[in-house]
């Protein structure tokens, strides 16, 4: 594997022109480990290097906007990509009087949404997007306000004005509009569905989120570091070990912190503990959404118990506030890794006889197969991550492209499959269940011993910037952090999984019937706080 | 089906009573709740679920007290997909801006008398988002609350408890 990749591309499209920005990330492990390169080109380049990296077959990660007129230098304009694990990090400037940038839609489809979120809450223009409706930002927000930028004061109450969101339409006989949520028909997070529809097929589907937005990303900015990590445990709650741990290994790059060997290996305990948990919920609504709510409360029945174990061996049913800044807050004795072994023992017999059952039913079968296809194209296209993508070909987990320890030793195998269906995203589940089974075993069976479970994390010093990935069980977190003058946080970017698979559920849909959508919204269980942010 | 059968039967019924300490406060509280639900919501309680900006912590935990271990329709408890059924409405998160005005709708649609319970510590007040341009903080701020739940997020037990006070105290115990 070339580990410089996607740097050398860059340095041959752009020559001197791409200056190499290393001294903002000073402890970033050499790529593929988890480490991100990052280099400065001219605002007015920023398409053309979107397009080189589309040539080479990169991956959108992320998009983002930064204000940096605190430390002098008006909006930082930020796109990550990725392939095969090295991460690189492409930044513009564009000062505050004139705040446009290329716009990269063209290339990449994610950036769609991304470049209409960094306008509505940043205010930078992506000259040349085709669609600049306000996201996450709702129609009762003042035109101008912009949440990220510095001279925003967010602790006040804002002010509302009136207005209307347009809606894509669709028109001709017999066409219909079917409207959904925000508040939903189930206990679930709350979002707005616009369906267009003939008789039963789905014609389109628009989504708009944004109802949960809580200000995260500026909230962090009002934070101290150490106090920033409550704030990531709570971006989405089925996800608190792996957005904590992401936040702490940015924090961790950015400072030179390295935890002790026992609490990384704690750690990736945890973060396989919530991968089992979820899946476990999951595949039990999958089959309810099918009308077949045997399993619902068969597999409910067994995500209760590795909840159980965590409240008493860890202190909590989701091990919230359990990961911190250089290391962990708990550690386990040798009763508790028997206690473990035994219950992953019980689990692996009592999850394979109900995957017997979801495999020999032919009903559920039928509603589960060819539902919801997400081809192996549009899942590249559409740069989705975690099991989404890997249900839909494609071969993508930082645990396993771009591992931190123990997962450099403990490699994962990540089950790839190409029908893109219900049933694949479901079964993708079920394999992950055994191989974290199997990498809690290893993990338990080969625990470094020491007494300490914390580091120091030394104070950020200014100007700096942190980067991490993790592989939630949702697929591949990422935070970028930056530090202001004074070494306080300047900027605290989140991304969620579901920052760029919400839309393809909007492709998935296409060609289905509108009983289906609930079975198919299900399948994929993203988040909207996540997303909204 | 044999195999479904034979599941069944060998999971035969899981519900568990509720924690001791727990169980010992229904039991307190069961000769008064057991009339009130039976008078007020003619013996089953309709519970409309919103999320008015929440991070899913506690939807988690909701889920959990319909499952099979805690079960809480033996407590004649159930979930609506409407408001306009909900004896009562549990609200979960800080209130968002931009759900604020659903929350407002909901409660209005929803029938007297309805009783608002506010679950986890954000709904109580804001939590960790505190008060900001896209937070109003506590459920109270946009609607009338008559219990809180406190947890982050509160366990399940703790949830069922939480509405079975709320059921049976202030003027729903008369």
């Amino acid at each position: 594997m070339e580990k410089n990749y996607l740097k050398d591309i860059m340095t041959s499209a752009f020559g001197p022109e791409a200056k190499q920005d290393n001294s903002q990330y000073p402890n970033s492990p050499a790529p593929p480990n988890g480490g991100v390169t990052a280099c400065q080109i001219p605002r007015e380049r920023f398409a053309e290097a979107a397009k080189a990296m589309k040539t080479a077959g990169a991956r959108l990660v992320a998009e983002w906007a930064a204000d940096e007129t605190l430390l002098g230098r008006g909006f930082g304009i930020y796109a990550c990509y990725e392939k095969r694990g090295e991460y690189l990090i492409v930044k513009v400037y564009a000062p505050p009087e004139d705040p446009s940038f290329p716009s990269i839609t063209k290339k990449f489809a994610p950036a769609h949404r991304f470049e209409r979120q960094m306008n509505s809450l940043m205010g930078v223009i992506p000259t040349g997007h085709p669609d600049l409706r306000p996201w996450i930002k709702h129609e009762g927000w003042p035109k101008d306000a912009y949440p990220l930028r510095k001279s925003f004061d967010a602790s006040k109450p804002m002010q509302r004005i009136k207005g209307e969101y347009n809606f894509i339409r669709a028109e001709g006989e017999g066409v219909y509009e079917i409207p959904v949520g925000p508040v939903h028909a189930g206990i679930i997070e709350p979002g707005h569905f616009h369906f267009q529809a003939v008789g039963e097929d789905i014609l389109n589907l628009e989504e708009r989120l944004g109802y949960v937005h809580k200000g995260i990303e500026k909230r962090f900015e009002s934070l101290s570091w150490i106090d920033g990590v409550k704030l990531a445990r709570r971006v989405s709650g089925d996800s608190t070990v792996a957005h904590s741990l992401c936040y702490c290994r940015a924090l961790e790059a950015m400072t030179g912190c390295s935890p002790p060997e026992r609490a990384l290996w704690l750690r990736a305990l945890m973060l396989e503990r919530e991968r089992i948990a979820n899946h476990l919920g999951d595949i039990g609504a999958i089959a309810n959404d099918a009308a077949f709510a045997f399993l619902l409360y068969q597999f409910s029945r067994l995500r209760e118990m590795p909840l159980r174990t965590n409240l008493k061996l860890f202190g909590h049913r989701f091990m919230m506030d359990k990961i911190l800044p250089g290391g962990v807050a708990v550690d386990i004795n040798s009763n508790s890794k028997k206690e473990i072994l035994s219950e992953m023992d019980w689990l692996s017999k009592e999850s394979e006889r109900l995957v017997v059952i979801y495999d020999e039913n032919p009903s559920l079968e039928d509603r589960v197969r060819d539902t919801g296809v997400l081809t192996p194209d549009k899942a590249r296209e559409l740069c989705v991550v975690g099991f989404t993508a890997r249900a839909s070909g494609q071969n993508l987990d930082c645990r396993i492209q771009s591992p931190f320890p123990p997962y450099d030793i403990i490699i994962p195998k990540a089950p790839v499959l190409n029908s893109g269906d219900v049933h694949a995203r479901a079964w993708v589940r079920i394999e992950e269940i055994r191989e974290s089974i199997r990498i809690i075993r290893e993990i338990l069976n080969n625990l470094p011993d020491g007494q300490s479970l914390q580091s120091q994390v030394p104070s950020p010093q200014p100007h700096k910037a942190g980067f991490a990935v993790v592989e939630g069980w949702r697929g591949e977190i990422v935070y970028w952090i930056q530090s202001g003058a004074k070494g306080e946080i300047n900027r605290c970017m989140v991304r969620d999984p579901s920052s760029v698979n919400w839309i393809a559920l909007e492709e998935a849909i296409h060609g289905n019937i509108v009983p289906d959508f609930p079975l198919c919204n299900k399948s994929f269980n993203q988040s909207y706080s996540g997303n909204d942010l | 089906m044999i195999r479904i059968l034979h599941q069944i039967f060998r999971t035969g019924i899981v519900t568990e009573p509720l924690p001791a300490e727990t169980e010992a406060e229904v039991q307190e509280i069961g000769a008064k709740l057991e009339d009130a639900i039976s008078r007020r919501f003619r013996r089953s309680l309709t519970i409309r679920m919103v999320d008015a900006g929440s991070c899913n912590g506690c939807e988690l935990e909701i889920h959990a007290i319909n499952n099979s271990i805690y079960n809480c329709e033996r407590f004649g408890i159930h979930f609506a997909a409407s408001p306009r059924f909900a004896d009562m409405l549990l609200v979960t998160g800080p209130v968002s801006v931009n759900m604020e005005t659903a929350l407002k709708r909901t409660y209005n649609a929803a029938p007297p008398p309805k009783l608002v319970v506010a679950l986890g510590d954000c709904g109580y007040n804001g939590g960790i988002f505190g008060e900001s341009y896209a937070s109003l903080g506590g459920i109270n701020k946009v609607i009338p609350v008559d219990a809180y739940i406190h947890g982050c997020p509160p366990t399940p037990a703790a949830i069922l408890n939480g509405i079975l006070k709320a059921v049976s105290g202030g003027p729903y115990a008369k």
